[in-house]
């Protein structure tokens, strides 16, 4: 009965989906003032029933209803209750749903801040952020229905896929879709603006907090996933570019060029149609990673549904949102072109430059991850592309990207060229080629080509974005959030990007049969293998071997690499022992029996690996960063939109 | 030409794309087995019910077969297992179960309970087999032909209209 009451709900909250796009959009262009409240309470009510169908799958879960198919497949009387929990975005059904809570989320996010709005336009906003909506729930209902019984039930569900057992996977989704659905309200704001054709730039004001707020989620959201394929997968990568990560990393690219250009139209009035197709772009990308994901037209290992139909809807949608706004974006970006200038070297053209590259590196992923497709299509054969394609293209436009930002972040707005730079440029390039060397040749032997480039460049934007902070400081100023949020986020860039060059150049890894008391040497460090014994869990039993890991005659560490099998689903999944360090990973894997009591091990010595998700985890906090100090200035929004309000009634269609 | 529409160009080429790959995907992706056309792996395993009748490779030999990939774990393969009973009524196919990572009492407590549809059954207990088969996940339902050549396959749950539609038209 309450699994029913749960589909009730969902029904209901899709038709407020529909009322509140129709309040929203229509609302505005009849002038009818009391349809606007309309829209925000149905965004409210939509919220209300979204969470009463939640908590309903959510009880099923926790109750272990199997009579719901969606449970049974997906959950296990043995699991333990928080992965009963998580199960609920275990499988597609789910994840769906867990879309649509986050978007409804940020809806309510929208509507408690829209008296900042201007009304007309907070409206629209709020009614395309409707539409998305209904279409999801539309195709969630048609298509991935979770409420549907199972006759007759089963005493027992399937269990969760091992591999979604765990605490780093099992948070995973909604902060990812919290990035990726953020971009929606971006999406809105800019949909919103070229409804109206507004000729001023108070609209990427308003949209610059939400969107960098998506960002910084969406890289916290990517980081995770990254460092659960680390030390989940059990073989030490942490970037496969698969099509879902892909999925994932071209918004966010294409985010991080729409931040930066945002920046230039809400300081400086310019880049505005740029900056409009980039809130469409970022949008876009996430409906799509979502198509790719969902249809099966690309079959990775994340993908768990693959149904034509499926496919067909999400098309559909897909050609109303996306066609949609290019369609409007073709109507009404003519107009909204601004006529100032500036000169060539200025903080304008290097941030001009920041998003052809940005939107280059975009480019370089989706033809990587469309290529499969378009041969497969040509009838040219099956065609698999993978890191020897997308590593090298990767870093042609990002090197100069990097090279780029360190000389960037000294120059002006509008004019000024880099003459009064050129102390600091020429300052902090000499101290970061100094460290970067030193690093390269000194701290860590063995270099590639590539690994002085890297370490020089990821030391120089540390440096140069740490002048302007400083500077400030010594001249007892102030530094006002902005400036501090945009040093920590490029600071985390440069740990990143020295991460990224040592864990590439001087990761060492060794494959070896051992009996119980034999070792090798690696990177310095000893492995001792002291043997295996038989481990129990929840849902699973398996083998934990030992490893002793000592280095020149002192104990470092004791590892315990596991092997588990999973009894329900029958799976063997292997779990990887790291000892961590922020100078140095050190990992143990466990392999097959190979007889005679010798096991097969696998050790890595991983440098500086920490340093790739903590610079990505301090870059998103940099956006923060930026986003709390403008509420707490009080400047942000609502200062914005004293002012806005004066121009509203001139900028309506 | 207006560079505004560029944008919405470039998207109708990459709805193309889509939609053409949308047309193929049925045929491909998990559908598609590198089996196909091919002949059936060699396996043998024990026989689940009587361990003095394997199942064989050989066992597939000379009339046209469905193998079905199952377990006790398995919540489709309790929705499929009318379908299969019915299927063994009809009398045209002999149905042979391998019987993937399962416990052997509990796979014989399930047939006992509710009803045997297969002609035999191996207990492929470490997955090994299914493996060679290419199985994703159970169940999977496989159509040999009497040179023992796999000629279709079937992903989930098979239904009567699945069977009528893609497995009873293929039979010659």
């Amino acid at each position: 009965m309450l699994v029913e009451l749960g589909h009730y709900a969902l029904i209901l909250a899709l038709l407020l989906a529909a009322s509140q796009a129709f309040f929203g959009l229509v609302g505005p262009a009849l002038a009818r003032e009391r349809w606007l409240s309309s829209a925000s309470s149905a965004a409210t009510g939509q919220f209300v029933f979204l969470a009463l169908a939640t908590g309903v799958l959510v009880h099923a879960f926790i109750e272990d209803d199997f009579s719901v198919r969606y449970v049974a497949e997906n959950s296990n009387a043995a699991l333990p209750l928080f992965y009963r929990i998580t199960a609920l975005w275990g499988a597609h059904e789910g994840s769906l749903l867990l879309w649509v809570d986050v978007l409804s989320v940020w809806t309510l996010a929208v509507v408690a801040r829209q008296r900042f709005l201007p009304p007309l336009f907070g409206a629209r906003v709020i009614g395309v952020l409707g539409l998305i909506s209904f279409g999801f729930l539309a195709f969630t209902l048609c298509t991935s229905d979770p409420f549907v019984r199972l006759t007759p039930p089963v005493p027992d569900g399937n269990d969760l896929n091992p591999v979604l057992q765990d605490f780093a996977l099992a948070i995973h989704p909604p902060i990812l879709y919290t990035g990726y659905v953020g971009f929606s309200v971006s999406f809105a704001f800019a949909c919103a603006a070229m409804i109206e054709g507004r000729r001023d730039q108070l609209w990427a004001r308003w949209m610059r907090p939400w969107t960098v707020i998506a960002w910084a989620f969406l890289a916290w959201g990517i980081a995770l996933g990254s460092w659960w394929a680390y030390y989940e997968l059990g073989w030490g990568g942490f970037w496969f570019w698969d099509p879902v990560e892909c999925a994932s990393f071209m918004p966010w690219l294409v985010g991080t060029a729409l931040i930066h250009s945002l920046a230039v139209t809400d300081k400086r009035g310019l880049f505005k149609s740029w900056t409009l197709l980039l809130a469409v772009g970022a949008f876009s990308l996430s409906l799509l990673g979502t198509f790719l994901v969902r249809s099966g037209v690309l079959v990775s290992v994340h993908s768990f549904a693959a149904d034509p139909r499926r496919g067909i809807f999400i098309l559909g949608f897909l050609i109303l949102m996306i066609g949609g706004a290019l369609t409007l974006y073709a109507w009404r970006a003519p107009r909204m072109v601004s006529q100032a200038g500036f000169e060539l070297i200025s903080r304008e053209s290097f941030l001009l430059f920041n998003n052809l590259l940005l939107v280059i590196a975009a480019a370089v992923v989706f033809g990587g991850t469309m290529a499969p497709l378009i041969a497969d299509t040509l009838h040219l054969g099956t065609l698999s592309v993978g890191p020897p394609y997308f590593n090298p293209s990767f870093l042609v436009p990002i090197l100069p990207l990097l090279a780029l930002l360190a000389v960037g972040i000294h120059a002006r707005w509008r004019r000024g060229g880099l003459h009064d730079a050129r102390r600091r440029l020429i300052g902090s390039f000499a101290f970061s080629l100094v460290l970067g060397l030193a690093l390269t040749f000194g701290v860590y032997a063995h270099p590639l080509p590539l690994t002085p480039i890297g370490a020089v460049l990821g030391v120089w934007i540390i440096v140069s974005s740490l002048v302007d902070p400083i500077d400030r400081l010594r001249r007892r100023l102030s530094v006002p959030a902005s400036i501090a949020g945009m040093a920590i986020a490029h600071i985390g860039l440069g740990l990143f990007v020295i991460g990224i060059t040592f864990v590439q150049s001087n990761t060492l890894e060794r494959d070896i049969a051992l009996k119980p008391g034999g070792s090798v040497d690696l990177g310095g460090y000893n492995f001792r293998f002291d043997g295996v014994a038989n481990i129990e869990g929840p849902n699973y039993e398996g083998l934990r071997g030992t490893v002793t890991v000592t280095s020149a005659g002192r104990p470092v560490t004791v590892l315990h690499p596991e092997k588990r099998h999973f009894w329900v689903q029958g799976s063997v999944q292997t779990t990887a022992a790291i000892a961590d360090g922020l100078h140095r990973d050190l990992l143990a894997s466990l392999g097959d029996d190979v007889g005679a009591g010798a096991f097969s091990l696998r050790f890595q010595y991983r440098p500086l690996i920490r340093f790739v998700w903590l610079g990505a985890f301090i870059m998103a906090m940099g956006g923060v960063t930026v986003v709390i100090g403008r509420r707490q200035r009080g400047a942000g929004w609502a200062g914005a939109t004293q002012r806005a309000s004066d121009t509203t009634a001139a900028s309506a269609p | 030409m207006n560079r505004f529409l560029l944008p919405l160009g470039a998207f109708a080429l990459l709805l193309v794309v889509l939609i053409a790959g949308l047309v193929h995907a049925p045929q491909k992706g998990i559908i598609v087995s590198p089996l196909l056309g091919k002949p059936a792996p060699q396996f043998s395993l024990p026989g689940l019910l009587d361990a003095s009748t394997p199942l064989q490779a050989q066992s597939l030999r000379g009339h046209w077969t469905l193998v079905n990939v199952w377990g006790t774990w398995c919540v489709e393969c309790r929705a499929e297992h009318q379908t299969l009973l019915e299927i063994k009524r009809q009398g045209r196919v002999p149905i042979y179960g391998i019987d993937w990572k399962d416990d052997d009492t509990q796979a014989r407590a399930w047939l006992a309970e509710l009803g045997n549809p297969y002609e035999r059954v191996g207990a492929d207990r470490e997955g090994r087999v299914a493996i060679d088969w290419g199985v994703y996940g159970a169940p999977e339902s496989f159509l040999v032909n009497p040179s023992g050549t796999v000629v279709y396959k079937h992903v989930g749950a098979l239904t009567p209209e699945i069977w009528e539609r893609e497995f009873l038209s293929r039979l010659l």
